[in-house]
């Protein structure tokens, strides 16, 4: 479980993350949404220790990020996998040994088993024949699964990503969420996903959190996320004639 | 602070391994062709305006081949080289860890746990510091070839006194005070730019700029510690 508790971050004296408490539970898949500037970016950097904030506790099964030395720290990190919006991929490394960096790493097994290992998460998702290939010959669907395998391949605690969807086709995008999905719900991780995509959010988002000026204005699941009156979910969620219309008839459809 | 977390015990020895000698290959051997080309060069230069200074009939033709060994092993090759390396060098430092840091691969690094700092550029100044003094003893080598050249083609002197002026009073100190300059600007050219390019934000052309002031400071510092290091070893 991770446990965030009252968190607060600012920059050069502007408030960006102003008390936000949450949790998030083993199996399941969190989404962030808000705004622009709303502080998803930040919430999802704070959770990963890429930034300290000034105030508040975040917990990772009972230990606390703030309080961890460097060495702790790095430790707890290799228990995390992370997708980042544009893959953050190794330019001069090839898929192959994109993947297998974090084993050479930290994993103290011999080759052939490392390469093996890293055969059966591009099995898992769903890329043949892309090892010797590098980055920039991939597109940018393949990059994100190439990524996603990245981030699982030590098999993590916790999986984090920033805008999984961002600049895919819908049909790309709904096989990045399901996999996500699936990859949740297969290795009983904590995953949390910043997105501003709303198809995710409804499809995949079994807890959802809406950050609005830096707090969390909302809490629910997809489902409640279609009921609430919430001004600011609502304004924000269907802005959209269609995403109107879906909710419309989603709440004909229950009354 | 940037220095202490560089100079931790690697992380994995066989992946540091790995990462020094694709540095040595890529701020090292990569540099070897262009060192050798203005070294020719400007060896054959400083001999023939050297030859060309000399006007007086009383003064020896074998001080133009002492004078080329001077200046190319005293400033030419330890201190002129250093500059060309920071502009080489020293812009594909920072660009590339630019780069890395404006399309998150730095921080997909620290989420990873690794000590992004040690991992990226540690092999960078041990390659810098390994590998930059035997270029400059190349550049003395060739410097030197060039001027003998020059005189070959232009017969502006005698090979024979341009050979006879080279081994003059050689003190083998001077290579010792090249190679002292040299070990500290390699440390220059490894990190002002690994720190312009490790800490750039924004975009692309946040990291130009870095480049340029990656350069730009490190040819200052450089200038400077050279005036410093010669009166030190020399005054």
């Amino acid at each position: 479980m991770i446990k965030v508790e009252n968190l607060y971050k600012q920059f050069t004296d502007v408030p960006v993350l102003k008390g936000v408490s949450t949790i998030f539970e083993k199996g399941k898949t969190n989404m962030i949404i808000g705004q622009s500037g709303s502080g998803k970016t930040v919430f999802l950097k704070c959770l990963l220790g890429l930034h300290t904030p000034e105030k508040g506790i975040i917990s990772f099964d009972g230990r606390i990020h703030t309080e961890l030395g460097i060495t702790e720290r790095r430790q707890l990190r290799q228990e995390m996998g992370m997708v980042f919006q544009g893959g953050a991929l190794f330019d001069s490394l090839t898929i192959e040994e994109n993947i297998m960096f974090p084993l050479k790493m930290f994993a103290d097994k011999p080759n052939s088993e490392m390469l093996d290992r890293v055969n059966a998460v591009l099995d898992r998702v769903h890329l043949e024949n892309v090892n010797k290939k590098f980055p920039a010959e991939l597109s940018g669907g393949m990059q994100k699964r190439v990524a996603i395998a990245r981030a699982i391949v030590m098999n993590p605690k916790y999986l984090f990503c920033d805008e999984p969807n961002s600049g895919l086709d819908p049909r790309t995008a709904t096989v990045i969420d399901n996999l996500i999905q699936e990859i949740t719900d297969e290795y009983q991780i904590i995953t949390v996903i910043n997105s501003h995509d709303m198809n995710s959010v409804m499809e995949i988002g079994e807890k959802i959190i809406f950050l609005k000026d830096g707090v969390n204005a909302w809490e629910g699941t997809n489902e409640e996320i279609f009921k609430t009156e919430n001004e600011a979910v609502v304004d924000f969620v269907y802005s959209s004639n269609l995403f109107k219309k879906v909710r419309e008839a989603y709440l004909s459809k229950t009354k | 602070m940037m220095l202490k977390q560089v100079f931790k015990k690697p992380q994995k020895w066989s992946v540091f391994r790995e990462m020094l000698f694709r540095e040595i290959e890529d701020l090292g051997l990569k540099s070897m062709g262009i060192i050798m080309f203005i070294s020719f060069f400007v060896g054959g230069v400083v001999a023939i305006q050297t030859a060309l200074n000399i006007d007086s009939p009383f003064i020896p033709k074998y001080l133009i081949g002492f004078a080329t060994k001077r200046g190319i092993i005293l400033e030419f090759a330890p201190t002129f080289m250093s500059i060309i390396l920071a502009g080489k060098v020293g812009s594909y430092i920072t660009s590339s860890m630019g780069t890395m840091r404006v399309t998150e691969q730095i921080d997909a690094l620290e989420v990873m746990g690794i000590n992004s700092l040690n991992y990226l550029v540690l092999p960078k100044i041990l390659a810098a510091l390994f590998f930059y003094p035997l270029l400059i003893l190349l550049s003395m080598f060739v410097g030197i070839v060039g001027g003998y050249y020059a005189g070959l083609l232009t017969d502006l002197f005698f090979s024979e006194d341009f050979i006879y002026g080279i081994q003059l009073d050689f003190d083998p100190f001077f290579i010792k005070y090249a190679l002292t300059k040299t070990v500290v600007f390699a440390f220059v050219i490894a990190t002002i730019p690994a720190y312009h390019g490790f800490y750039v934000k924004g975009g692309s052309l946040e990291v130009g700029r870095a480049s340029t002031k990656a350069v730009v400071w490190t040819s200052i510092v450089i200038i400077l510690l050279n005036y410093f290091l010669t009166q030190m070893l020399l005054g």
